[in-house]
């Protein structure tokens, strides 16, 4: 081709073209709904949090903290038996879980051989069980923890033990994110020097990861106490006048008591609901910025 | 002059390529003036200016880091895609100049086809590749004699006609290099830029693209960076040689053309003492 | 000589310890498989007893469900329950799909790093929100002043449209992060191949991004899906404890979780009907979001292999 045909050609095509109408216009529009969709999400989060605050807010009181649930009186009803419940259940399903988690976690991330069928099975099991739906461990936490073999009744370590099986498959995640952090190079040096492979962990991987893990422990807890469906089969209490005096005893939950008071007809109690929504959602963003304080302050970058 | 010394362990390797002898076809397509490319703060490289012509194949050669690549960016505005990249100066191609305001980066890549060093077909299929650009260019034709003459430019018609419906990433390396400049060239662009296009291929599939790039000169204007200096020997037709400027005591390094012109001259008698040095394996 | 002596493998209390470690930290994760086992054979125990007095037939294909009913009159077809957990689903997912898909490719396409800083916590807020919160705005604010008053729809106090959109908007979350995963694990070299050959950034994310990252993104869904179906709460607030076989979405619905935290409450007799109906559900339930996850599960590991 000479250079007058390639001219030619050139000229066939506009040398730049200007950008057609129909493209342009399509970007737009899709721009526009991916705005809308986020615009969205941003407006359903603020309703939600606003409609709670207008009903709850002007329930809030020291009394409202420090009183027992009643039935029929809504101006004397409180949450403190829900508060006691909750704090106790977050501390039992951090006993068990902590534990738990962290020594799985290190068995697959450390010990387990990934060629072993029972290892791989172990694996996907747990991913099995981060989605089973709560309301499952309920059932669980009813047949065989309340009752069944382990025969609990419908006491707080029931509770307890029932919500540490519902977090612990994310628990398990966690860690194991966590410790897979730490650089193969960091093991094999400590291993050079002579070390065992459980001191390798104690002294080396475990404190490079306790950070991520703590983080991730402290999400898992604030999921546990905001679920309500596994208490709710279980059997916890309904406006106890009381608060938990130790494991073996009936207790109630903030979910709970929320849910409770939504179901009944009178406005007033169905406005202390939002109050103790309020309540409940101070207290996890507590636990959400002392994980994230933490997850920034600590956390090992390699 | 002093004659080139060493010269005589590389000699020149054989040209498979002749430049295109008559005047009109050697006009210019990218007239350059005075590029300079800054990264955030950092001159990334200075006052380019050259001419690249009509159905030459003209090569870019030089050290890592000199700007080869940053250079060959702009002549189709990818830099446009580095949030921090700023391009100064004045691209005139076709008589227009491609950084002035009103133009759109995008309808600049419909006319000029670019090749990446590294294969990247879309996990397509082999005939959706193809189609992908004249699609979305809203090409008007018979889109499966559009794919046909594609590939058939690109040499890879006859290995692929019957199964232009498998999926892409089924092919070999060199096979998936010859795809991308299929697919670039079905957008009928007068002109192909190639980022060390066989960088990533083993020797065999090199050869049968440089064989590709000689066939292709006779009909688009094709700019090569290239780290194999035998490969810019071999094909092209003009080489422009970027080098490394040192400033700041080392900390910042900006890249510059130190020479350009006819290939040939450049590896057996260039101007600059730096070239020589390059070319004849003395650093770099 | 003394070197070798030091260095031959002898049963030590070091090793035996080492030993130990590694069969207790075994045993933890054994736990996890007992979790599984324990929760399979509470169901399944229950399940067969149930079977044994109402025929299986009857439950699968049944369409009444009146457990409460007096014991002549009962009916133990599942059917309305698990059209309800579907029904309210499908709402929920037309909602959050287009929502989840469109903020996920937002975020991974197109929003500058600073909106994205905004947002991502933004988003990680309402993943966090107990579900409790939710169900108790599906019912004193959604239903009240959006449906009602708001669009002056004649809704009943408990419904699926409620239900099913704050349901969606739950899951939004869920499908927005995965999705955005899924997307910015693309290789750039993709992008910018598009780009080269003239697309326009909305064209690259749709046409070569997007079903680059079709398997995750339909993971995503099934996921999101699977949420939707396991979800209690909100669904015993708002949509109502009434089983219900039809498709009006102004009326209530009840879903097989909501069923059973309705239903077992702690002083259910063991052994009775009642008490066996919650596990036969839970067991169709558990069923459902197994199949589910293991589809998710098998497209994830699909995709992960074309980009790895």
């Amino acid at each position: 081709m000479t250079g007058a045909q390639i001219a030619a050609r050139a000229a066939k095509h506009v040398v730049i073209p200007k950008a057609s109408g129909k493209d342009r216009a399509f970007a737009a529009f899709f721009q526009a709904l991916m705005y809308g969709a986020i615009g969205l999400s941003m407006l359903a989060l603020a309703t939600l949090l606003y409609d709670v605050a207008r009903d709850g807010a002007p329930r809030i009181s020291w009394d409202f903290l420090t009183s027992f649930p009643s039935r029929i009186i809504p101006a004397n009803s409180g949450i403190q038996s829900a508060i006691y419940g909750t704090l106790w259940l977050m501390v039992i399903c951090a006993v068990i879980v902590v534990p738990l988690g962290i020594a799985t976690a290190i068995y697959l991330e450390e010990y387990a051989d990934r060629t072993k069928w029972w290892n791989r099975l172990v694996e996907v099991n747990i991913q099995n069980l981060a989605a089973v739906p709560s309301v499952v461990y309920g059932i669980l936490g009813l047949a065989f923890i309340v009752r069944g073999p382990v025969s609990l009744g419908r006491t707080l370590l029931a509770g307890g033990i029932t919500l540490s099986l519902l977090v612990l498959p994310v628990v398990i995640i966690v860690a194991r994110e966590a410790i897979r952090a730490v650089p193969p190079s960091i093991r094999e040096g400590s291993l050079a020097l002579g070390a065992t492979q459980w001191q390798t962990i104690w002294k080396q991987v475990l404190p490079g990861s306790i950070a991520g893990i703590a983080t991730g422990v402290i999400l898992a807890l604030s999921r546990a106490i905001g679920e309500t469906a596994p208490l709710l089969v279980i059997g916890a209490a309904v406006n106890p006048r009381f608060n938990p005096d130790g494991l073996g005893s009936a207790f109630t939950a903030l979910p709970i008591q929320i849910f409770a008071w939504t179901q009944d007809p009178n406005r007033e109690f169905v406005e202390l609901a939002a109050a103790a929504i309020l309540v409940m959602m101070v207290v996890l963003l507590l636990m959400n910025s002392v994980a994230i304080f933490l997850r920034n302050r600590y956390e090992q970058k390699w | 002059m002093p004659a080139p010394a060493a010269r005589a362990t590389n000699p020149a390797p054989e040209r498979t390529s002749t430049p295109s002898a008559s005047p009109e076809a050697r006009d210019v397509i990218f007239g350059v003036e005075d590029i300079n490319v800054f990264y955030g703060e950092h001159k990334a490289i200075r006052n380019v200016t050259l001419d690249l012509r009509f159905n030459d194949i003209t090569a870019l050669i030089g050290p890592s880091g000199c700007g080869k690549s940053t250079f060959i960016r702009c002549l189709n505005r990818m830099n446009d895609l580095i949030p921090s990249a700023r391009v100064e100066g004045k691209i005139v191609y076709h008589g227009e100049d491609l950084y002035a305001s009103d133009i759109d980066p995008v309808q600049v890549r419909k006319r000029i086809g670019m090749v990446f060093q590294k294969p990247n077909p879309f996990p397509k299929s082999i005939y959706d590749n193809i189609a992908f650009g004249p699609r979305v260019m809203g090409m008007k034709g018979d889109m499966d004699e559009i794919v046909e003459n594609a590939l058939k430019r690109g040499a890879l018609w006859d290995e692929v006609k019957d199964r232009l419906k498998t999926n892409a990433f089924g092919m070999s390396g060199g096979q998936q290099q010859r795809l991308c400049i299929a697919r670039a060239l079905a957008t009928e662009p007068d002109v192909l830029l190639m980022d060390e296009p066989c960088s990533a291929l083993d020797p065999i599939s090199t050869g049968r693209i440089e064989d590709l790039m000689v066939e292709l000169k006779q009909d688009y204007s094709i700019v090569i960076v290239t780290h194999n200096m035998q490969q810019a020997a071999r094909v092209s037709d003009m080489t422009a040689f970027f080098t490394v400027e040192l400033h700041d005591e080392g900390r910042s390094r900006t890249g510059a053309v130190v020479e350009y012109g006819v290939t040939d001259k450049i590896f057996t008698n260039p101007d600059d003492k730096r070239t020589e040095d390059y070319v004849t394996g003395k650093f770099g | 000589m003394g070197h070798r002596t030091s260095m031959v493998r002898r049963p030590s209390g070091r090793s035996r310890f080492e030993g130990a470690v590694k069969g207790i930290l075994f045993g933890a994760a054994a736990v996890s498989v007992l979790t599984t086992i324990a929760i399979v054979f509470s169901l399944l125990n229950e399940t067969l007893s149930f079977f044994g007095d109402v025929p299986i037939g009857d439950f699968l294909f049944g369409t009444k469900w009146t457990p409460q009913f007096a014991a002549d009159q009962q009916s133990f077809g599942v059917l309305p329950l698990v059209w309800g957990t579907l029904y309210l689903t499908g709402i929920g997912l037309i909602v959050a799909i287009p929502v989840g898909i469109l903020s996920g490719m937002y975020l991974s396409e197109f929003a500058p790093r600073r909106v994205r800083k905004v947002i991502k916590p933004i988003l990680e807020v309402l993943a966090g929100v107990p579900t409790i919160v939710f169900g108790y705005f599906a019912l004193t604010f959604f239903t009240p002043e959006v449906l009602k008053n708001g669009l002056g729809l004649d809704v009943n106090q408990f419904n699926a449209l409620s239900a099913g959109i704050v349901l969606g908007i739950l899951v939004v979350p869920t499908i927005a992060t995965l999705v955005e995963d899924a997307m910015s694990s693309v290789p750039q070299s993709l992008r910018e191949g598009s780009a080269g050959l003239g697309a326009n950034r909305v064209q690259t994310a749709v046409r070569v991004v997007f079903p680059a990252a079709l398997s995750g993104v339909v993971a995503a869904l099934v996921l999101g899906a699977s949420r939707a179906i396991g979800e209690t709460v909100i669904i015993l607030i708002a949509g109502g404890q009434q089983a219900n076989l039809s498709l009006n979405p102004y009326e209530s619905y009840q879903s097989m979780a909501a069923f059973i935290a309705a239903t077992a409450r702690g002083d259910i007799p063991t052994g009775s009907i009642k008490y066996e109906t919650i596990f036969v559900v839970g067991m169709t339930l558990f069923v459902f979001t197994l199949i589910l996850n293991m589809v998710s599960i098998r497209l994830v590991r699909k995709y992960r292999q074309v980009y790895e």
